[in-house]
């Protein structure tokens, strides 16, 4: 594996049982994914985007095949490991940006902080920084049912980069908001990606919201097509 | 914020819903503390009886005498400790309502055999130096406000003074306490032959007789050796252990530990029913967030055990209240019928007793939910929506 890449998934199978039948979402799938990288993978209903998603998240497995994260193999970690790995290197941002209805902004953002051995003065701090960040300052203390769809999004993003995770996952993180919005958050991910170093994972079937991606990949049943398409590194006007 | 913080928001994020949950918890804590409070009151007798002691009655039934002179007899049976004996007075203060629990009682003996009972010895001395004394239960003094050289008229609803009233005057001399605070210090006692030189039916009789033995495990024995010394004479007697006796008394009112126990299973079966319906819709309710604590990296027996932690602070929040009320309750009852239940108290026993079953009832409402969390499948909880 190259010191390059981040993520490496070589002949990963994963296959799902329903009834008596076995279905197949890939069968010897291979990628890389390198470091600073800005990946948006596309596709339609039914090709395996959130399977893979859910691959790279450690939250599922594979059937077979080798899933490497910076060097270390993590297909054959436990239940409780992924969830440590999990704390320590991924930031999730999911479409219906899943807060804690009672928690204010600024303790959601503060969750993934728990899992770590930070005291509640740098967990403040950090708390305060990244909603800085998602321009959100002023609503550290505002509850999810008093902000709007944008707001609850750069909540959600300020919880996912407040551990400073290695990684990205976005699933469809644009597709519950109005253009300009998703723009706004499209932008935000892009100045993660650019400013701060932040290797993304961006599953999307929005076309504008991929153009924001350094790398578009397109899965189809499975499969992988036009790997590795031209990269485009600025918004389209 | 900690764990603790995510429970207390989970707990607290319907209020209705809390509000209705705990007060039914609250509701059968209240019960439980009352009721239990109550059988304590009820079985104190059986519970403060001494191991030792027996207690000699007429076999027709424990309201017809004995004759005087079976209290020398019982004394010389071999296993006999000390003896003593009592009658009936039937006192009240005052007014017929007014009832206060009156014993005449040889002093000499009286509180040799019961030895839970706590007297001064200059009180005591005085007592027995005063026929017409009288030796006050602590209980009883306090809620008469009686002292010490207080003349108090007691009078009878059975007997008759010789001057023809039914009162009798008596000077306290002394207030009895108890060493432990169950032990019955609602009644008073005082000179069995003052009271038989004074009444007008005269006789030489004692209602009861109470001995000790040498030995709990020869209570069995004595008791067959007396019964059998007086039997086919003009008064049979049946002698058992107070305990026994004590129990064979309550049982007359019904068996008071089933009702007891009827009532308090039936509350905490509601209420394991309800608040557990009631965690496991919490919970389900919340898959999509469990899910999300899980992929954010909040591993399952963690998950696990905040739902735990939750569903118990739940039973704490309505228990605590419930055996508060409870308290205040039977504080309450207490010096209303001091006279009646005399040892109505929510004792520490109890206290722990319902601490427990808090925690118990906390981890059974809990335990389905938290197992379903922990076993939770975050990309089936997402796909569920």
């Amino acid at each position: 594996m190259s010191d390059d890449n981040l993520f490496e998934l070589k002949a990963v199978a994963k296959r799902f049982k329903k009834g008596k039948e076995t279905i197949s979402i890939f069968d010897d799938l291979n990628m890389h994914i390198k470091r600073g990288d800005f990946l948006a993978i596309m596709g339609p209903s039914g090709s395996g985007k959130t399977t893979l998603l859910n691959l790279l998240g450690g939250v599922d497995q594979p059937t077979s095949g080798e899933v490497s994260f910076d060097g270390a193999r993590i297909d054959s970690l436990s239940e409780g490991q992924l969830a440590t790995w999990r704390a320590n290197n991924i930031g999730f941002i999911f479409q219906f940006y899943n807060l804690m209805p009672m928690l204010n902004a600024a303790k959601n953002v503060e969750l993934p902080l728990l899992l770590t051995n930070l005291s509640g003065k740098e967990r403040q701090q950090r708390v305060e920084t990244a909603l800085k960040l998602v321009g959100l300052a002023d609503r550290a203390k505002h509850m999810p049912s008093e902000m709007s769809g944008g707001q609850l999004q750069r909540v959600a993003i300020a919880r996912a980069v407040v551990s400073d995770p290695k990684l990205l996952l976005c699933d469809e993180p644009t597709g519950d908001l109005d253009r300009n919005t998703a723009d706004e958050i499209l932008e935000m991910l892009q100045l993660l990606n650019r400013e701060f170093g932040k290797t993304i994972v961006m599953v999307t079937h929005d076309p504008a919201a991929a153009r924001y991606a350094t790398h578009t990949l397109h899965l189809d049943k499975g499969q992988f097509v036009d790997k590795d398409e031209p990269v485009l590194q600025e918004k389209s006007a | 914020m900690k764990d603790l913080y995510l429970v207390y928001k989970n707990l607290t994020r319907k209020k209705l819903r809390l509000f209705l949950t705990s007060f039914a918890i609250f509701i059968a804590f209240l019960i439980f503390g009352a009721v239990t409070a109550l059988q304590g009151a009820l079985n104190s007798g059986v519970e403060m009886s001494a191991d030792n002691r027996l207690v000699v009655f007429n076999k027709i039934n424990f309201t017809q005498s004995l004759p005087y002179a079976y209290v020398n007899k019982v004394s010389g049976i071999d296993g006999v400790k000390d003896v003593t004996f009592a009658n009936w007075f039937g006192g009240y203060y005052q007014e017929p309502a007014n009832q206060v629990v009156t014993m005449a009682v040889d002093p000499d003996t009286y509180f040799d055999v019961y030895e839970e009972l706590q007297v001064d010895t200059q009180q005591k001395a005085n007592w027995l130096q005063n026929q017409a004394g009288v030796m006050v239960g602590e209980r009883l003094a306090t809620v008469n406000n009686w002292k010490i050289g207080d003349r108090i008229p007691i009078s009878s609803n059975i007997f008759s003074n010789k001057d023809g009233g039914q009162t009798w005057d008596l000077v306290v001399e002394g207030i009895f306490t108890g060493k432990d605070p169950q032990v019955d210090t609602g009644y008073m006692v005082f000179h069995y032959k003052y009271f038989m030189e004074t009444q007008s039916w005269g006789g030489d009789y004692v209602g009861w007789i109470v001995l000790t033995t040498d030995d709990p495990a020869i209570n069995e024995q004595v008791a067959k050796a007396i019964d059998e010394n007086f039997a086919n004479s003009q008064a049979e007697t049946d002698t058992s252990t107070e305990k026994a006796f004590n129990k064979a008394f309550i049982e007359q009112i019904g068996n008071i530990g089933l009702i007891i126990f009827g009532v308090v299973f039936m509350a905490f079966f509601t209420i394991l029913v309800l608040v557990g319906n009631t965690m496991v819709l919490a919970i389900r309710e919340r898959t999509s967030e469990i899910a999300v604590l899980k992929t954010l990296g909040f591993s399952s027996p963690r998950i696990f055990r905040m739902i735990l932690t939750e569903s118990c602070l739940l039973a704490f929040l309505g228990g605590l209240l419930g055996l508060g009320a409870a308290y205040l309750a039977v504080g309450a009852l207490s010096k209303m019928m001091a006279r009646f239940l005399p040892n109505l108290v929510l004792g520490e026993d109890i206290i722990l007793q319902a601490l427990g079953y808090m925690l118990l009832l906390g981890l059974i409402t809990g335990i389905a939910p938290a197992y379903r969390a922990l076993r939770l499948n975050i990309i089936t909880a997402f796909a569920r929506g």
